[in-house]
């Protein structure tokens, strides 16, 4: 299967692990990997409004991206901003393909690929759950709605040896980071991630896991400021650690 | 920075400030979010019953000028006075109209978050007539001369030490007596005294039958009954969007709503009102104002689908961490944040932005209000319509030729490490508003792209 990586801009600037860790975990699994020429997909300029400004991103991303089976990125808030966002007035067909293949990292490893995932992992590990992938991807059940309870990633992280998995007692609560939120609304913001923070720390977690970047670089600093021992680590580096 | 667009996060941002009592109103609204969570898992069909709510008032919104024409007939023939009103001042008039020829002097008024938007106390207040809200928190929040900071719980920012100040200044209650029975006791000599005293009560409508042309008023204190039973001119007033077609569609939206604001299975009253009892004069007062408007804008009619159960307040992070004053407008939370720009975009331009668009709120209403989604709306139309702010714009000009090139992109981004790594101070510091509260992330020396650079094929044309 031909799966065109795309990696997040932060990710690729601040957090490269993230993304190495994706390429071997689809690597491992068999797909011929490509990482074209990308940017940014434009979330951020469309979330505070800016959506008129984002054909230049549209029309890199459908450049970049076109012909692959799949396109995978480790990020649910990347995946759901191209899904409802992408069109490109030159190329429709291309932009619909796109949207139609483009899956976040744990998805396409449960429901496409369908592969369980040998890793070892002997941490205490607090699960934050990230909302566009879990609302709107539906990468998981949600608390607002009565349903059966399901979860891509943790069905992945059953297979991680050692793995103790905890959730925090507002298991999915958003943390505040919100793209330009953070800036805008940087006192709600901070408060939110404090307590998102606080739980997982009553809980004894050594790590706190998640499938967007985003967010854990949001509680990163606020771990970080107040020289707590918690860490932060994405899924993806979890299913990757042996 | 537009002031407008700091509006909500500065009164946010002191409402923090106090970090014991924004705990205690977060765990508190949390609290009652739970309450619903149980409530609605203890409806198996919890999610059909969403689904129909959803239909029937999106029905009920494609003939809107059907239904409220076929409930203006209804009950006119029961005996009721109806009346249209176009904007909130017209609504003001008409009711004052009607209290004036009746030389009312002294009102109760139950719940009504319509006759907040319109104004209307302070309207009558003007005009030399008393009103008292017989609602606990809404008199509460009267006494103080406050606005109510939520529309089910309108006193829910105050404490019981807080309540009891405030009676002791106002109806004489012993000084530092917390004890909320006591409390509440003593608001209830006084408000049965009002009740009994007044010459006309108002109330609000949860829902209009449209076949019967009767209202149905919701309350858990019995005070909408109370304030039309015991005076001779009773003057109801509803928004167009409270109309439903049928009777039997209350089996619907009564299991909804009572679970999805505070978890019970219904209200303690829901009082049905069809005619005027004998010699009394019964008005309904049918209000537009901007309602039709909304309708109009094909992204956001659907929020008139609300039946003001306040769920998306109760769920939002955002919401309970602020306080219901930081959103400057009668309805605040998401559903606040929604319908506020239709009355005025560039006053409310801030409120699209008070939300991370978490998407809780739409999961959580029972009618399915695509909230998230309309806030995400609201902020393409604010700024096209030029109120997100100049520094914003520029900001978000200088990102769209960044991250639309892929080349730039890269040079920007290693330059942007390069600083972070060599030179921390250099956004390390307090004007950054990441900073302030949270460490920057560290910058490793190489970016994934070099790294695949280095250790997999060249990146490949796309």
């Amino acid at each position: 299967m031909r799966v065109g990586l795309f990696v997040p801009c932060y990710i690729d600037q601040f957090y490269p692990n993230v993304a190495i860790a994706t390429l071997a975990l689809l690597e491992k699994a068999g797909c011929d990997v490509s990482f074209p020429r990308q940017s940014c997909c434009g979330q951020p300029m469309a979330n505070a409004g800016y959506a008129a400004y984002t054909t230049g991103c549209n029309t890199s991303f459908v450049r970049s991206f076109s012909g692959y089976d799949a396109i995978v990125a480790p990020s649910g808030s990347c995946v759901l901003h191209i899904k409802e966002h992408l069109d490109d007035d030159e190329n429709p067909k291309a932009a619909r393909q796109i949207r139609e293949n483009i899956y976040e990292l744990t998805e396409f490893l449960t429901d496409v690929l369908q592969t369980t995932i040998q890793a070892n992992f002997p941490y205490r590990v607090g699960m934050h759950t990230s909302c566009h992938g879990q609302r709107m991807l539906r990468l998981s059940s949600m608390s607002e709605r009565v349903e059966a309870p399901f979860s891509k990633a943790e069905q992945l992280l059953q297979n991680v040896t050692g793995l103790q998995l905890v959730k925090p007692r507002r298991a999915d609560e958003c943390c505040g980071f919100g793209g330009t939120f953070c800036i805008t609304e940087e006192a709600v913001s901070v408060r939110m991630g404090q307590d998102r923070v606080d739980e997982h720390e009553f809980n004894n977690v050594d790590y706190i896991t998640g499938g967007d970047t985003s967010c854990l670089m949001h509680l990163e600093g606020i771990l970080k400021r107040k020289k707590s021992r918690v860490k932060v680590i994405h899924l993806a580096e979890i299913l990757n650690a042996q | 920075m537009n002031t407008t667009i700091k509006d909500h996060s500065q009164a946010a941002s002191q409402f923090l400030e106090d970090k014991q009592r924004a705990r205690w109103h977060d765990e508190t609204l949390w609290f009652v979010r739970s309450k619903r969570d149980k409530a609605a898992h203890g409806v198996e069909e919890w999610e059909q019953l969403r689904e129909m709510a959803s239909g029937i008032k999106e029905h009920t919104l494609s003939k809107l000028d059907h239904y409220l024409l076929q409930f203006e007939a209804a009950a006119k023939a029961n005996g009721v006075q109806v009346h249209w009103a176009e904007d909130a001042d017209e609504h003001n008039r008409i009711v004052h109209a009607i209290l004036e020829k009746h030389g009312a002097k002294n009102v109760v008024k139950s719940k009504s978050m319509l006759t907040e938007e319109c104004g209307l106390n302070p309207y009558l207040h003007n005009k030399g007539i008393n009103v008292v809200d017989t609602d606990l928190g809404e008199y509460i929040v009267q006494l103080r001369n406050e606005a109510p900071s939520h529309i089910v719980l309108p006193a829910i920012h105050l404490k019981k030490e807080d309540v009891s100040a405030t009676f002791h200044q106002h109806i004489g209650t012993e000084k530092g007596n917390n004890d909320e029975v006591y409390l509440t006791r003593a608001a209830r000599r006084v408000l049965r005294e009002k009740f009994i005293t007044a010459d006309a009560a108002i109330t609000g409508v949860n829902f209009a039958v449209a076949e019967t042309g009767g209202i149905i008023i919701c309350t858990n204190e019995g005070n909408a009954d109370l304030g039309a039973h015991a005076n001779k001119v009773h003057i109801a007033c509803m928004g167009f969007e409270k109309i439903i077609p049928q009777t039997e569609h209350l089996g619907v939206f009564l299991r909804l709503l009572a679970r999805s604001a505070t978890g019970q299975p219904i209200t303690t009253y829901s009082s049905h009102f069809l005619r005027p009892q004998k010699g009394q004069e019964m008005h309904v007062v049918l209000v537009n104002n901007g309602r039709t408007r909304q309708l109009g804008r094909p992204e956001f009619r659907s929020a008139l689908k609300c039946i003001r159960c306040a769920a998306c307040f109760n769920t939002c992070p955002v919401y309970r961490r602020s306080g219901g004053h930081s959103y400057h407008n009668s309805v605040a939370g998401p559903i606040g944040s929604v319908l506020a720009p239709n009355f005025d975009m560039k006053k409310n331009a801030d409120l699209p932005f008070a939300s991370t668009l978490c998407g809780s709120c739409t999961n959580v209403c029972p009618v399915k209000i695509n909230l998230h989604e309309q806030l995400w709306h609201w902020r393409q139309k604010i700024v096209a319509a030029g109120y997100g702010g100049r520094a914003k714009t520029a900001s978000m000009q200088v990102m769209r030729l960044v991250l639309s090139n892929p080349v730039l992109f890269r040079v920007s981004g290693a330059a942007g490490r390069s600083v972070m790594r060599l030179v921390p101070w250099a956004v390390n510091n307090r004007l950054n508003p990441w900073y302030r509260q949270r460490d920057m992330p560290i910058a490793p020396k190489q970016s994934f792209r070099q790294w695949y650079q280095q250790n997999r094929k060249h990146e490949q044309q796309g």
